[in-house]
């Protein structure tokens, strides 16, 4: 579905992805997990379309497609959605008006009429019980006024509704208390089909216990310098990521 | 002893050359303030930059010309107007059209409404309503210096008048159309008179329209009285033509405990100055000021507000924000005043804009004057692009650069328009900015019979 190869970018000058290679097949969960600093949003933000990062070299294939070529937008259209570790707020757009417009952008991509207004509601109602979000939320603006809790469950209602085949989870347990980051991972397990894959992003092992990933890639100054089965987040867990730096430097 | 630069001579001239028309035309009551309002004017002609209240605005393209005539209606305008009242089709009960500056219909020139409500045209009213109007009329200029009022003063005879007697609630509102039609390049003056009792409540729209496509300008002021206890909300929808220059006035003095929220939303005009003053002139008044305008090309959207706190224990809130593309210009000047006396104030002041381009540009100024100890008083201005984030942010949802550059501008609009207690006009003012952003803004006329529908 996604392959990353020898993928660098630099911010302002500065590179901060020093050649990363990635296969995310269907079906999978990778969880990506390394110190603060390492690299870890930038390579999201670089999937996702955001431009503040230049792609120096490398190539990233989604579906075949070289996806480095496409719009953000066309990068949603075709079924990557990027769970933001910091949500903004966008006062005066309402929560109604933004996921309408947005699915039925992705619908005309798909070559389906725009849902109506009611059935659009019904959906919304369906969804919302997934990841337990207040009902007065999605009558309000944008994230505004959410508390940071809240922000979360919405990303993971968005991509509930939006039905994305490759989410990529930015940081997502950041911030949340226990019970949140339950209903957050339980959302991400509910919308698990073998036909979609999800890139977990996280500094702690944490949220690994509810969502298991198949597999786990530390990332470590730019570069994955380990990958093995989920058994590595309990290890780095256990062993902190000093464990990692003394690694990295052995080799 | 006049010294006045020559365009301020020039108006003076045209005071003597139609006085006499004027004075003939006009209630006595009204012609008794024109006299001291022009040698006031001779004193202070047309405002230049030196004003501080003009600083940002050059009203020299639009009071640097010969206009072809002021208007005084003949009676052939009357039946033109006449003409045109039926053309706008099916007008609701409370809709008022003025054409000019004047009330057009020659019979019925003043209606009653439910609860013993009177609109109508202010010349006509000066008879039946002589000791209302004369309670009232020319008192909440408070010593206002700006040479445009005393210019209006001295000048103008015909306008909107609405009595809302002691207790009268209407729940529709009234819609005043002010429509400006001429073959000729023209200036205009009008003069409005409101007048809400205690414990009364009244909505009134005034939309400004032009007709045709000559150069206009139009010079009004509306004095409004709010007794006590009473509630008055007041919106203006501008949408004139880029060869168009629109100057209000609008006085507002407030009684005991009374509530006012005033809007002016500016969808299009070339030059456009709204001053809006508000008086707090009893304890626990509470006053809202909001305003909104979308300027392009070589627009000028000037927004003054004057908020005085004469009483303790009053509230007020300004909120004004604009959208500025290509070479457009905008300007805010929003004033507090605090008197010694007006202990425990509330006074809230904000101002946000937003530059699409890098040849727009915007003025803000907060002006606070605070002379009270204990108040609760604060200010802030922005003047800034879109926030690039959340454009990513709608972009990463699927929705295109186009789309979601739309979304926010409304959005940013309609923290304005969702200030608008009647629902149906909120929606109706979403879609006119929503057009208005779209670039498909539709002409005055079928706006009219839109609005008209909605009551």
């Amino acid at each position: 579905m996604l392959i990353i190869e020898d993928l660098k970018a630099a911010i302002s000058g500065k590179l901060i992805l020093k050649g990363i290679s990635l296969e995310v097949k269907a079906g999978e969960i990778h969880a990506i997990m390394g110190p603060n600093g390492s690299g870890k949003s930038t390579l999201a933000a670089v999937l996702a379309g955001r431009d503040f990062a230049e792609v120096t070299n490398g190539t990233v294939t989604y579906m075949g497609k070289n996806l480095l070529e496409m719009a953000a937008e066309n990068r949603s259209k075709e079924g990557i959605f990027l769970g933001f570790q910091y949500p903004i707020e966008i006062p005066g757009v309402s929560m109604v008006n933004f996921m309408k417009t947005a699915l039925n952008e992705h619908r005309k991509h798909k070559g389906l009429e725009p849902l109506s207004a009611s059935d659009f509601l019904k959906l919304m109602r369906e969804k919302k019980g997934l990841v337990e979000i207040d009902s007065k939320l999605t009558s309000r603006s944008v994230n505004e006024g959410f508390s940071g809790g809240e922000k979360k469950k919405n990303e993971i209602f968005q991509m509930a509704i939006l039905e994305p085949k490759l989410a990529i989870l930015d940081e997502t347990d950041s911030g949340l208390d226990i019970d949140a980051l339950r209903i957050v991972a339980n959302g991400v397990n509910m919308l698990k089909r073998p036909d979609n894959a999800a890139i977990v992003i996280t500094h702690y092992q944490r949220l690994l216990d509810y969502i298991v990933p198949d597999v786990v890639h530390v990332l470590y100054d730019g570069r994955i310098v380990k990958t093995a089965g989920r058994e590595l987040a309990l290890e780095l867990e256990e062993k902190g990521y000093e464990w990692i730096k003394d690694h990295v430097e052995e080799n | 002893m006049n010294n006045l630069p020559e365009r301020s001579d020039h108006y003076y001239a045209l005071y003597e050359e139609n006085i006499r028309k004027i004075t003939e035309n006009s209630a006595p009551f009204m012609n008794s303030f024109r006299k001291e309002a022009i040698t006031k004017f001779r004193e202070t002609g047309i405002p230049t930059r030196r004003d501080e209240s003009y600083r940002y605005t050059n009203l020299d393209t639009f009071f640097n010309h010969d206009y072809k005539s002021y208007f005084i209606p003949e009676p052939s305008d009357f039946v033109k107007a006449e003409e045109f009242r039926c053309d706008v089709t099916d007008l609701d009960a409370y809709g008022i059209v003025l054409l000019n500056g004047f009330y057009p219909t020659i019979n019925g020139k003043l209606r009653e409404l439910p609860g013993g409500i009177w609109i109508g045209s202010l010349n006509e009213a000066s008879a039946k309503f002589s000791d209302k109007i004369e309670k009232h009329y020319g008192r909440y200029l408070n010593g206002n210096s700006d040479g445009l009022v005393h210019l209006n003063t001295a000048m103008a005879s015909d306008g909107v008048f609405v009595y809302v007697p002691e207790g009268a609630v209407l729940r529709r509102p009234v819609q005043v159309i002010n429509l400006v039609e001429s073959e000729a390049d023209m200036f205009n003056q009008h003069r409005n008179l409101i007048i809400v009792e205690d414990n009364a409540d009244f909505t009134i729209i005034i939309c400004d329209h032009t007709l045709s496509p000559v150069k206009f300008l139009t010079n009004a002021v509306t004095e409004v009285f709010v007794g006590e206890n009473a509630r008055f909300d007041i919106m203006r929808v501008q949408n004139e033509h880029n060869n168009a220059c629109k100057i209000t006035h609008t006085f507002i003095h407030q009684e005991r405990n009374s509530r006012v929220c005033s809007n002016n939303i500016t969808l299009h005009g070339g030059l456009v100055r709204n001053s809006t003053h508000h008086y707090l002139g009893g304890a626990g008044t509470e006053a809202n000021s909001y305003g909104l305008f979308l300027a392009d090309k070589w627009q000028h959207i000037d927004n003054y507000v004057n908020v005085v706190h004469a009483f303790p224990g009053c509230a007020s809130n300004q909120l004004f924000k604009g959208v500025l593309d290509e070479m457009a210009t905008g300007a805010f000047n929003g004033r507090i005043y605090v008197h010694k006396d007006a202990q425990e104030t509330v006074a809230y002041q904000r101002n946000n804009n937003i530059l699409l381009t890098d040849d727009a540009k915007m003025y803000t100024k907060p002006q606070l004057e605070i002379y009270a100890d204990n108040v609760k008083c604060s200010h802030g201005a922005t003047v800034g692009r879109l926030n690039d984030e959340a454009l990513f942010y709608m972009q990463s949802r699927g929705i295109n650069k186009r789309e979601a550059l739309l979304m926010l501008m409304f959005g940013f609009a309609h923290e304005v328009i969702r200030n608008i207690k009647v629902e149906a006009l909120q929606e109706r003012m979403d879609n006119l900015v929503m057009q208005r952003l779209k670039g498909e803004l539709s002409r005055c006329a079928s706006c009219m019979v839109k609005c008209d529908k909605l009551f």
